[in-house]
């Protein structure tokens, strides 16, 4: 019966994991179309189904059935690879995070926000390859922009990290969740909750910091040459990562899976985590709905000249707090 | 302890059979009619006249250059961290002198002009 704990248990774990992550997915685009209707008085969606609810249904038959074109002047093996590249770490990034108490999706290892750091670095190869093998004019600025965009950001992602870790004192996030926190540390880490934000706007390349993919002057960036199913992997890319990112600021900052009552009744906790992670979806909307796009060279000034020092404030300010208050 | 990461294998492997299937799937089910305009490079329908295989701007290598230089030395701050707590004010004091270098550094860098995007 060894095997049944070692191989089958985790596996029907990641395919639940899966449904949950593509149904999510599917409705989020409703959810996105629907809310960004209503901020421009719109209907939205809603011929497929009631409210369009059978619209997300309709897209993936749709993309599914599309002719499969492979240009003749990309760079046929990466050109390939590159939405796989961009699809596998959305996926796998959830494993650690909680979803209930002492139960993380997939599985409780120790090392829970390395994990999340590493699988997010793999996350820009999927971009860069893209607009790179495309041998395309378009797709080669918007991957360069991307490139440069993700990395300048994630310095200072990095840096809020190594912050909370200070604070938690563990690299587990299941652990991080379920230790009680005095109010202060609350308040100092809800300080750089907006700018952690911004950090993530700009790491998923979520409108106002879709540089990459500047409809009106790239036309779609990176994924100017990919058609069919394969632009509809980097489509539920970008928007499991929202989800993900979404997860792990709920984790970090508002406590995940917990609320009232969830230490009793273990099947509250998703329950909570899903209407934070709804919540913060919503904010994604609606910063798209109401902010313009920054100048790129605006951009990569704040991160490095504002983000980069705040963080690293914050970071020595942590470490002190934690020595001499805890 | 080995067999807790097990499932992490398993989930990276399920996870590439999925983005194989995903992509394999649509080639199978779609139609094929294959022409020569699909097979252009797109360019809002103008024929490209230059190759994207070209320099580009040297600006972009500046900033990869500078955050590897900060990213190795964020990598030193994980393992500082986790143990902060347990060491209390003698790993505050050892890590001030490597913040410094590192605060040090960025300054001359903001100093320079090499933070500024022109």
């Amino acid at each position: 019966m060894d095997w049944l704990n070692l191989l089958v248990y985790p596996a029907v774990r990641v395919l639940v994991l899966f449904f949950v992550l593509l149904t999510g997915f599917a409705y989020l685009t409703w959810y996105e179309r629907k809310l960004l209707a209503r901020f421009q008085v719109r209907y939205g969606p809603n011929r497929a189904g009631r409210f369009g609810l059978l619209q997300p249904l309709a897209d993936a038959i749709k993309a599914l059935f599309k002719e499969e074109i492979v240009p003749d002047h990309v760079d046929r093996p990466v050109y390939l690879l590159a939405p796989a590249l961009a699809i596998v770490p959305a996926l796998i990034i959830w494993a650690v995070i909680p979803v209930a108490k002492d139960f993380p999706a997939v599985a409780d290892v120790p090392i829970g926000i390395l994990w999340i750091l590493a699988v997010a670095g793999i996350e820009g190869y999927g971009v860069i390859l893209a607009g790179w093998s495309s041998n395309n004019n378009y797709s080669l600025l918007g991957a360069l922009r991307s490139s440069a965009q993700m990395i300048s950001y994630e310095l200072p992602l990095g840096i809020f990290l190594v912050s909370i870790l200070v604070l938690a004192g563990t690299f587990s996030l299941v652990e991080l969740v379920e230790m009680s926190r005095p109010w202060w540390e609350w308040l100092w880490l809800w300080l750089v909750f907006p700018l952690f934000f911004i950090c993530i706007l700009a790491e998923t390349n979520r409108s106002p910091f879709d540089l990459p993919e500047t409809e009106n002057e790239l036309v779609a960036g990176f994924q100017t040459e990919y058609g069919g199913m394969k632009f509809a992997l980097f489509f539920m890319a970008e928007y499991i990562n929202m989800i993900t990112t979404s997860a792990i600021m709920a984790t970090l900052f508002f406590g995940g899976w917990k609320g009232p009552f969830a230490d009793q009744y273990v099947w509250l906790g998703p329950v909570y985590l899903f209407i934070k992670v709804v919540a913060l979806l919503f904010l994604f909307i609606w910063v798209r709905a109401s902010v313009s796009r920054p100048r790129w060279d605006q951009l990569m000034r704040f991160s490095w000249q504002f983000l980069l020092p705040v963080s690293l404030m914050h970071l020595m300010g942590s470490a002190v707090f934690t020595v001499f208050l805890k | 302890m080995a067999e807790s990461y097990l499932p992490l294998l398993i989930l990276i492997v399920l996870a590439l059979g999925f983005g194989a299937v995903v992509l394999v799937l649509p080639a199978l089910l779609g139609p094929r009619e294959i022409n020569k305009q699909k097979m252009q490079p797109y360019e809002s329908g103008i024929i490209p006249f230059t190759s994207p295989r070209r320099r580009f701007p040297v600006k972009y290598y500046l900033v990869a250059m500078l955050f590897l230089v900060f990213d190795v030395e964020v990598i030193f701050l994980y393992p500082w961290a986790a143990v902060l707590r347990d060491m209390g004010v003698f790993a505050l004091v050892a890590m001030a002198p490597f913040l410094l270098v590192l605060v040090l550094g960025f300054v001359y860098e903001l100093k320079k002009g090499a933070l500024h995007w022109r």
